[in-house]
């Protein structure tokens, strides 16, 4: 079967896009599918640091597009899970170097190579996003339960409405259940109210993501990590499987749900 | 919240947060500023009066959602005296 492209984009920079695609990536290519990876962050390249990968660059996106080398030689294996690659972003070129019919040949050529192509959107609503999303099958729309990230989510989802790659799917990221519990933070249920879209997954806020950042090893591959749970939930439901967002042995209030929501129980 | 919040009769950050956005995204979806909003309703004010009073104090106008679609809402009460009659009466006199 060629490969589903699912593309990571937010609006709002900083919300956690990167860490999502090298989470679901990880625990997807743990799983068995064969996964690559496309940083579409050109001139801002992350991916390969959170995968811990960024030792092991030769080449990037543009020398594929510009044809100085083969796609798979641009394609870095990971050690860990052989199922794993990266492509990275060029760094020292700016988004004009990569037009949408770039990412559409590359996606096609990549298609019949894997199960998943992950493509990580740069933040914004400009070129890059729109190279990112412009091969997609799927879109992924990550935010925050804050006020900012949540209003451009909102705009995000309209324009890929607007564009038919809609409807996209919401990973709620850094959720803290102590916050929504005081009635500081946004609750899911009420982001879910705001933007009206389907719900693929919570991850809880967790050091561990940045321990894991540090490290060059996702959270989804530490089996005690709550946030590395729930990215290995929604990895699942990618998948098609259902995992249930609430556990039904705890007859719990709206409390309990959400712990449960973000995977603290 | 804290409890100095609940002394002051401060409503929960979290509720004002969504009170905020529901307004802000139903701009944002509709294009639609605060003071256009308000110039098509005294448009349509206007375009009605011309054809039935109304009593526009008691009118209700704004957007609502329904999941990601927006809607336009006015509810416009028609006042009581019939127009012919009130017009009949003023000639009579
Ligand atoms: N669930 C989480 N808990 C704690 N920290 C998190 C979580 N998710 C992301 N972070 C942290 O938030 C920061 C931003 O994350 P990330 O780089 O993935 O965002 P991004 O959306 O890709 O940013 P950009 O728009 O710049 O590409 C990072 O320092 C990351 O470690
Ligand atoms: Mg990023």
């Amino acid at each position: 079967m060629p490969a589903q492209v699912i593309t990571i984009t937010s609006g709002k920079g900083g919300v956690g896009k990167t860490t999502a695609v090298a989470n679901l990536a990880v625990a997807l290519a743990a799983n068995g599918s064969k996964v690559v990876c496309i940083d579409g962050d050109i001139g801002l390249r992350n991916l390969d640091v959170i995968l811990g990968l960024e030792n092991r660059i030769v080449y990037d996106i543009v020398d594929i597009i510009e044809g100085r080398c083969r796609l798979k030689q641009a394609m870095i294996r990971d050690k860990k899970l052989p199922d794993l690659y990266l492509i990275p972003a060029a760094q020292t070129r700016d988004k004009n170097a990569v037009s949408a019919n770039d990412m559409n040949r590359l996606a096609k050529d990549l298609r019949s190579e894997c199960d998943y192509l992950l493509i990580d959107s740069p933040a914004g609503i400009e070129r890059g996003f729109k190279n990112a999303i412009a091969p997609a099958d799927r879109v992924l729309v990550v935010t925050n339960p804050e006020v900012s990230a949540v209003r451009d989510a909102d705009r995000v989802i309209g324009i890929l409405e607007a564009e038919g790659k809609g409807p996209a799917a919401l990973i709620l990221n850094r959720l803290n259940p102590v916050m929504v519990k005081k009635n500081d933070m946004l609750s899911p249920d009420d982001v879910l109210d705001l933007l009206a879209i389907e719900l693929i997954g919570i991850v809880p806020e967790d050091e561990g993501v940045i321990v894991g950042s540090n490290r060059g090893t996702p959270v989804a591959s530490d089996p005690k990590s709550k946030a590395g749970q729930a990215f290995r939930n929604i990895a699942r439901r990618i998948t098609g499987e259902e995992v249930p967002f609430l556990d039904l042995d705890h007859s719990g209030g709206l409390w309990d749900r959400i712990q449960k929501l973000a995977g603290r129980k | 919240m804290s409890f100095i919040d609940k002394l002051l009769g401060r409503k929960p950050s979290a509720d004002s947060a969504k009170e905020r956005l529901q307004l802000v995204l139903i701009h944002d979806r509709t294009d639609l500023t605060s003071s256009e909003l308000e110039s098509l309703r005294d448009d349509l004010i206007a375009t009605i009066s011309r054809h039935i009073e109304i009593d526009v104090s008691e009118m209700q106008f704004g957007l609502e959602h329904d999941g990601r679609s927006q809607r336009l809402v006015a509810d416009i009460p028609i006042k009581r005296v019939p127009r012919r009659r009130a017009k009949g009466k003023s000639k009579a006199r």
